[in-house]
């Protein structure tokens, strides 16, 4: 790995540990049209990293070859010291990655309190007839993933819409709902695509308080991306920028915020 | 008035009643509470275990007797058992309202000069330590919740879990200290000091002592009978005296369970699946039901509503003469019970009230409708009239004795009097021991007699001996012609439309009346829903013309109403304004159990009050609002001014001679 130090203190004296994930000089194409242009970055332990850029970036190709689902052309992914081969999703979900979804893909049909359910079934070891039968083994199992859940549900404050389908929900309660899922899965690492769109002040004051009390209580490494600045500066440790399939920048939010580049992507140049 | 001296059955404080209980019926359930989605139970003996190792640990933080313990969180059996721990150690615990901000509970914490604070969360542990900057008296805070916690300086901080468990593990060194406090409890120690919410200037410490609360516990239990099979749901604010008695004072008396809600806002479902037999609920919660079946019913099919409205029609004319144990025809008495298979049996389950025994709700004046409508189901709702001073029981309803509009007799062992000017006093075992640090306020309110006056202004009946209430004695003044002002009457008329939520009448000293209402979002939301319109806000549906038309015409029915009253008849709403804002406890403008601050509304809107007296067809205006972090924003408004119809009343000039 580059960087074998053993992680630093943040300012509010959180420890961050070493690299979990490092991507090396990743390039994504989709036919002639490169999404992903030699990016590399890691991600530490315990850490919250920010994707940030304009649209059409490269943001959510980035997290989905983070997550497994883009398989890059050139380039390595090395996770927890290994470099990762090409994977099936739910292998991947198995090594310990959750993430939530830009546009919400939820059960509609189905409760909250069943689909954060769905967010165990890495830990369901019994097959579907026993299952069905319901006795024993998979009655006891049931009961254990429950427990779990109801400890998210009520980290997460939704007790009140448990038994309410999905589909009768607001838009921040579904946001939410979707966190609640990636988190039943126990993860290491959490992937937020955009966990703020299209929410109101309020909603957006309260999904910041949870996404850093999920990496407080948990100890989890969280890796966002996000279009409200405010949000991103307040909330992360280290911040990538991308433009146009490119890294224009990486470090401390003081430091992106400083970056002429970033300033010029964000803001635009003149071409005169 | 006897008094016994070694209290009731020889029980003289809340421990001794705990102790009682524990052994006589230690295996009942004494306490439930909804976590990770499970009801959670608690027996007697249990609990008394639980509660001995709270107060344990109070003595290894070394609380001394007579220190004042503040209790700031929702209902949680944690929090409950830390007062009555509270008592064991011979300190006084102080329930605060969580939803204060931390001006107001800097106040309190001041005045009271609590040492130790037990916060249910994070966010209250933040209020008190951002207090602590400026008034150095606290010496250890504990917490229930642990989330969020672990960063904080735990030098003068723990949770309450560790001090229970140091507690106990330490107990041989504090078992016969705390024996010894428990033995040395006497009947006229304080039990508890709750703070009023104060409708003018600020609150009051009330101190109660073990007779105040035990003996009102007695004679309450007795003249509703109830049992140790009772179940309470614990929801209202703990800092307010009705909780106190409800889910302490009578639950130790008869040993009762009190069962505590997952979250506030899983209330309506945890009342469903409790089912409680003893219920207390403000008017509010009241109509907010009555409203959402109403909305409900329309959404369903044409059959079902018919049936709703067949079968209701049925349950006013007869449910509540059954209720009262009237008499009543056969072929009604059949029909009543198939209604009550149809209707009237499901939409109770449905309501949480499928076991109610008998409730109470008081505060404020519930609405003849809406207290008839629960009545025909044939739930037992009454009304009382009480105060914090009174440890709250001055009268009640007995059974059979009903009515909307009446308090009901004096409880017992209360004695009661109307003054010249028509103030309500009182005598009773339950009469509180003082304000605290507040002799001047004391000598104001309770004579050397021992009688207390309520601030309220009333008459008993004739006949039937019941008390009535028209007003606080403060708000009742005369208009510019001399005829009588009083504004709850007419407030309460309104209220008593779905649509309005809150009303305040002007008129003192003035030739005519006007008013601020405030909508209700629910129910005109829904309303707006159901016919098309468009609104992004509640300001934008507060100055809806529809929405204004409406409110003319309720307000035209109340003038019309008003004007029967040959007393009253001068207090017709002539102008009135829909506010852009509701009025609120976080910007003064109502108390913490939501009653309004009459002075501080007229001070903070007097350029629209202005304004509804010189003319104008609208004003406009900028308001300064508080969220519900403490940071203040503003929010500006046209309001357009409503002249609304009014009777002629040149009859009223032989009502004033």
């Amino acid at each position: 790995m580059l960087d074998s130090s053993e992680g630093y203190v943040t300012e509010d004296g959180r420890k961050i540990g070493g690299v979990v994930m490092e991507m090396k000089n990743i390039t994504l194409r989709f036919g002639g049209v490169v999404a992903i242009k030699d990016i590399s970055f890691d991600i530490r332990e315990g850490e919250i990293r920010a994707i940030i850029g304009p649209n059409g970036a490269g943001k959510s190709s980035m997290l989905n070859v983070i997550s497994g689902f883009y398989v890059p052309q050139e380039g390595e992914v090395w996770f927890h010291g290994a470099k990762r081969p090409p994977m099936r999703p739910y292998e991947v979900a198995q090594q310990g990655i959750a993430r939530t979804f830009q546009n919400i893909a939820l059960f509609e049909g189905m409760s909250v309190l069943d689909n954060v359910m769905t967010g165990r079934l890495s830990f369901m070891k019994t097959n579907i007839f026993q299952q069905a039968l319901w006795k024993g083994k998979a009655e006891a199992e049931e009961g254990e993933n429950r427990e779990a859940v109801e400890k998210i549900i009520d980290f997460l404050e939704i007790q009140h819409i448990r038994k309410t389908p999905v589909s009768r929900l607001p838009y921040g309660l579904k946001k939410r709902v979707e966190l609640a899922r990636a988190l039943a899965a126990e993860p290491k690492l959490l992937l937020l695509d955009e966990p703020m769109a299209g929410m109101n002040v309020e909603e957006k004051e309260d999904m910041s308080r949870f996404i850093l009390d999920v990496n407080d209580e948990f100890g989890t490494t969280i890796a966002l991306i996000e279009h409200d600045m405010g949000v991103v500066m307040d909330l992360s440790d280290r911040v990538v920028v991308m433009d146009y399939g490119r890294k224009i920048g990486d470090g401390t939010p003081d430091e992106v915020r400083n970056n002429q580049e970033v300033i010029d992507a964000y803001l635009g140049v003149s071409h005169d | 008035m006897a008094q016994t001296q070694s209290g009731a059955e020889g029980v003289h404080s809340l421990p001794a009643l705990l102790h009682r209980n524990a052994t006589q019926f230690g295996d009942a359930p004494a306490y439930r509470e909804k976590e990770f989605g499970i009801w959670q139970c608690w027996s007697w003996a249990e609990t008394a275990k639980e509660i001995r190792a709270i107060a344990l640990g109070f003595l290894e933080l070394g609380v001394e007797k007579g220190d004042h313990i503040a209790v700031i969180g929702r209902n949680r059996p944690a929090h409950y058992w830390s007062m009555v721990a509270a008592q064991m150690v011979g300190a006084v615990p102080v329930p605060l309202y969580q939803d204060s901000v931390a001006e107001e509970m800097a106040y309190v914490l001041e005045h009271c000069g609590a040492k130790y604070v037990v916060c249910g969360d994070q966010e209250q542990v933040d209020k008190v330590i951002e207090i602590q900057e400026n008034l150095h008296q606290v010496k250890h805070i504990l917490y229930t919740d642990k989330r969020g916690m672990r960063k904080y300086d735990h030098s003068q901080m723990n949770a309450l879990d560790d001090i229970m468990a140091e507690g106990s593990a330490g107990h041989a060194r504090f078992d016969a200290e705390l024996d010894k406090r428990i033995a040395a409890i006497t009947y006229d120690d304080t039990c508890v000091m709750l703070y009023t919410s104060g409708t003018t200037g600020k609150p009051k410490g009330v101190v109660l002592s073990n007779r105040n609360v035990i003996e009102s516990a007695k004679n309450s239990a007795e003249f509703d009978h109830l049992t140790r099979n009772e179940d309470i749901l614990s929801y209202l604010p703990m800092a307010w005296v009705g909780d106190f008695i409800f889910s302490i004072g009578q639950a130790y008396w008869c040993g009762f369970c009190v069962n505590c809600p997952e979250s506030a806002d899983t209330m309506m479902t945890d009342l469903r699946e409790i089912g409680p037999t003893y219920f207390f609920a403000p008017p509010r919660v009241f109509e907010t039901q009555l409203t959402n079946v109403m909305i409900r019913m329309e959404d369903a099919g044409k059959f079902k509503q018919r049936m709703f409205h067949h079968f209701m029609a049925h349950a006013k004319k007869v449910g509540g003469l059954l209720l009262d144990g009237k008499s009543v025809g056969f072929a009604d008495r059949m029909k009543y019970a198939l209604g009550n298979l149809m209707v009237y049996g499901p939409l109770k389950d449905t309501l949480g009230y499928g076991r109610f025994r008998v409730g109470y709700t008081a505060g404020e004046a519930i609405g003849p409708e809406i207290f008839d409508f629960y009545r025909s189901l044939g739930i037992n709702l009454k009304q009382l009239y009480g105060q914090t001073e009174a440890t709250v029981f001055i009268t009640v309803q007995p059974d059979g004795e009903v009515r909307a509009d009446t308090v009901g007799v004096p409880a017992p062992d209360v004695e009661l009097k109307i003054d010249d000017s028509g103030e309500i006093h009182y005598r009773s075992p339950g009469v509180f021991v003082e304000y605290y640090n507040n002799p001047d306020s004391t000598a104001s309110t309770k004579d050397a007699e021992g009688w207390v006056a309520t601030g309220d202004a009333g008459f008993i009946e004739e006949g039937s001996g019941h008390l009535r209430i028209i007003d606080r004695a403060k708000d009742v003044g005369k208009m510019a012609d001399g005829s009588m002002f009083a504004p709850k009457y007419v407030e309460n008329k309104l209220k008593f439309y779905p649509d309005i939520l809150e009303v305040v009448l002007f008129g003192n000293g003035k030739d005519r009346c006007v008013a601020f209402i405030n909508i209700d979002l629910t129910a005109v939301g829904n309303w707006a829903e159901r016919n098309n319109v468009a609104y992004a806000s509640y300001q934008e549906l507060a100055g809806h013309p529809r929405v204004l038309e409406t409110i003319r015409a309720h307000v035209e029915a109340v003038n019309k109403s008003v004007a029967a009253d040959e007393m009253l008849s001068g207090c017709q709403v002539h102008r009135f304004v829909v506010l852009h804002k509701e009025l609120d406890a976080d910007d003064g403008e109502m108390t913490r159990t939501r009653k309004v601050r009459r002075g501080f509304v007229e001070e903070k809107f007097s350029d629209i009050i202005a304004a509804l007296y010189d003319g104008s067809g609208s004003v406009s205006t900028t308001t300064e609002v508080t969220y519900e972090d403490g940071r203040k924003g503003s929010i500006s408004a046209t309001l357009e001014i409503v002249d609304a119809p009014v009777v002629p009343v040149a009859q009223h000039k032989v009502a004033a001679e």
